[in-house]
């Protein structure tokens, strides 16, 4: 099966990253959930209901829809704060965090299960240091112009209604969902970033090529 | 086309796609409320969440929707359209963007209605939730209020893109295909925003209805740019006046909710709060009749800039011919009362010099220019007002009237050519019976 990949670039002020990050990532997840599956005996499921919530930023001149679940939120900002201080703070820099989609397969014994993922969203940020507040409030402004731009972008993509995970029978159901969530039940993900330093050489591919490199040896 | 389709699965299409019209609508109006938008998740269905999704049912939006449709659904050649537009508390409006529920013609026979249709369905929900944030009415309707609301008008047929201005945007939502045609969701969305008078004078309540109500005018979303030529119509002559935007001293207008009228009928007049009756009645532009020169005379009149003295003055078209002729001088009488012009009295002289060197100064120039303007209290730049008998001030005032020179006092110097004149030929016989010395005095030079 072929892994769908999307990427998106943004350029933002460091104090912007969490919130850019959080907006761009929520906008995904709120396509990608749906209410809590409830399988009846006749093998239906009913599903519950997903509700959502305005979040404002405050750095950035943006406002942003996302599920209303508070442990989905929580998780996703957890993630985001390794992100960023992964990226460390006042310096200029660059990053990807990933976003990918996957599904378990089961496997047999005593292979653990693959996953594979069926769509991967990369959003590369660009972190960059201002010197004065007149810059800050440009920033502000164009930051929340073009997070406008890639969530029309998202919307794009997955409007094309390209490939879907099939609903899964009660016993598939966790191949596909993440169903530790009490309120929602999005797609399993997970969530990774890499960092680039300001060189542009990237330190976790440098270590993949070492290891895949020394067992080619 | 629909032989296809079981009775039960067109059954199910027919209300789906009625729910999800009603339902675009609640998310699109909702979004313009001005307000954060904010609903709970459940776990457990409470199986009347269409779509599944927790978007609340605001009971007028739904009765509008309804009225609109009239029985109808949204199909080919019959879009369901929500028009977003802009209404200052003087009463101008502005259509900001227009969203369109249409279906076209390309049919999906493949797909599950109950299950496939019914998704997507939910997921383009989820987008126009994500797509009604980022469009620029939206961060407008959350400022909205004392200054201006934000009106929504639902109509059903062909859709009209005209009132957005030149430049308008098209984003695409997103697509459903179903097996009697695809529906698509798209917004057109005014990128000029130049503000032009659209009222119309008498006007009653009609189409549009009031969403929310509270705060300032954002002037700085407001271009300079030139108003598109949008003829209002029924006004003979009329020019589109190109009025920025300013902040208005408005009273709290109250929640509207206006029932809706058909289409063609006015804005709803909005009571002018302000008491800027002046401005309030010259904006609408009509046709002066009984004029001196019995050409068609508009009025204008000069918006004002924030601080300044209102003019309260009407220039009309004839009076314009000279360039700049608003920035000639004014009428003399304008002048006396302008306070820049003349100072207020003031009983205190901060010098006893002043008052002497007044006297003399107006005695021998023989006018009064100086008198109008009195040096009341003088206190000039960058200099200290300290223990020095003699500060700049006292320095200015004392030498700001020195005595005329002697030789160019009028009946001196009348005296004196009198006189030169008639000594005249006695001083050339002078110098011609002394000519040589001057030319040995010239030799001497060279």
């Amino acid at each position: 099966m072929n892994c769908r990949s999307e990427a998106l670039e943004v350029s933002v002020e460091g104090r912007q990253v969490d919130e850019a990050m959080l907006a761009l990532l929520h906008t995904i997840l709120l396509h990608r959930s749906t209410g809590k599956f409830h399988y009846k005996k006749e093998g239906t499921y009913s599903i519950g209901t997903v509700g959502t919530q305005d979040i404002d930023c405050d750095f950035i001149d943006f406002s942003f829809v996302r599920v209303s679940s508070d442990e989905l939120d929580r998780a996703i900002r957890k993630a985001v704060g390794e992100f960023k201080d992964a990226m460390g703070n006042g310096m200029d820099g660059m990053g990807q965090i990933s976003l990918e989609f996957y599904q378990k397969k089961k496997s047999r014994w005593p292979f653990s299960d693959e996953c594979i993922p069926w769509e991967v969203w990369s959003i590369k940020v660009n972190v960059v240091n201002l010197a004065n507040e007149q810059e800050r409030q440009i920033c502000r402004e164009k930051v929340g112009e073009k997070l406008g731009e890639k969530v029309i972008n998202i919307v794009e993509v997955i409007n094309r209604h390209e490939y879907l995970p099939k609903m899964p029978t009660q016993s598939e159901v966790d191949n596909v969902f993440d169903t530790s969530l009490k309120d929602v039940q999005p797609y399993l993900y997970k969530i990774t970033f890499q960092i680039t330093d300001t060189l542009g050489s990237s330190v976790s591919t440098t270590m993949r090529r070492l290891i895949k490199d020394t067992l080619a040896l | 086309m629909d032989s296809d389709l079981s009775p039960q699965d067109k059954k199910d299409l027919d209300k789906f796609i009625k729910f999800f019209a009603l339902k675009t609508v609640q998310v699109i109006v909702q979004a313009r409320l001005g307000e954060k938008v904010c609903t709970r998740s459940l776990s457990s269905p409470t199986g009347s969440d269409w779509f599944n999704l927790a978007i609340k049912d605001i009971p007028e939006v739904t009765h509008e929707s309804k009225k609109a449709l009239a029985g109808q659904l949204p199909g080919i050649e019959r879009s369901m359209c929500v028009e977003i537009s802009l209404k200052t508390s003087e009463g101008d409006s502005m259509e900001l963007e227009t969203w369109c529920l249409e279906m076209n013609e390309k049919c999906d026979r493949d797909i599950k209605v109950s299950y496939t249709v019914y998704n997507r369905m939910s997921l383009l929900l989820k987008s126009l939730l994500a797509i009604t944030r980022v469009t620029p009415a939206y961060k407008l309707s959350r400022k909205q209020g004392h200054d201006y609301v934000i009106l929504y008008r639902i109509y059903f047929g062909e859709v009209q893109l005209t009132g957005l201005g030149e430049g308008f945007q098209t984003v695409r939502v997103g697509v459903v295909g179903t097996p009697i045609g695809t529906i698509t969701l798209s917004c057109a969305y005014r990128t000029n925003l130049a503000f032009m008078s659209t009222r119309a004078p008498g006007e009653d309540e009609g189409a549009y209805n009031g969403v929310e109500d509270s705060q300032e005018v954002c002037t700085t979303s407001f271009s300079t740019s030139p108003p598109s030529q949008m003829g209002v119509p029924g006004k003979e002559g009329g020019v589109p006046q190109q009025v920025p935007v300013q902040p208005c001293h408005g009273a709290q207008a109250e929640h509207r909710r206006v029932s809706s009228c058909p289409p063609a009928d006015h804005v709803p007049a909005t009571p002018s709060s302000s008491g800027e009756d002046a401005e309030t009645s010259s904006r609408s532009v009509g046709v002066k009749s009984g004029s001196p020169c019995g050409l068609l005379e508009t009025t204008f009149t000069r918006k004002v800039g924030a601080f300044v003295n209102k003019p309260g003055t009407k220039v009309t078209t004839a009076s314009l011919d000279l360039p700049f002729a608003a920035f000639a001088p004014r009428a003399y009488d304008l002048e006396e009362n302008d306070p820049m012009v003349q100072p207020p009295e003031s009983s205190a002289t901060s010098s006893p010099l002043q008052g002497s060197l007044h006297s003399q100064g107006s005695g021998e120039s023989g006018g009064p220019a100086q008198d109008d303007f009195v040096m009341v209290d003088f206190k000039p730049a960058f200099s200290k007002d300290d223990l020095l008998p003699m500060d700049l001030g006292t320095f200015y005032r004392e030498f700001q009237n020195p005595p005329q020179l002697t030789s160019l006092t009028i009946d001196v110097s009348s005296q004196s050519m009198a006189e030169d004149l008639d000594a005249l030929p006695e001083k050339l016989a002078v110098y011609e019976k002394n000519i040589d010395e001057f030319d040995a005095f010239v030799d001497t030079l060279q």
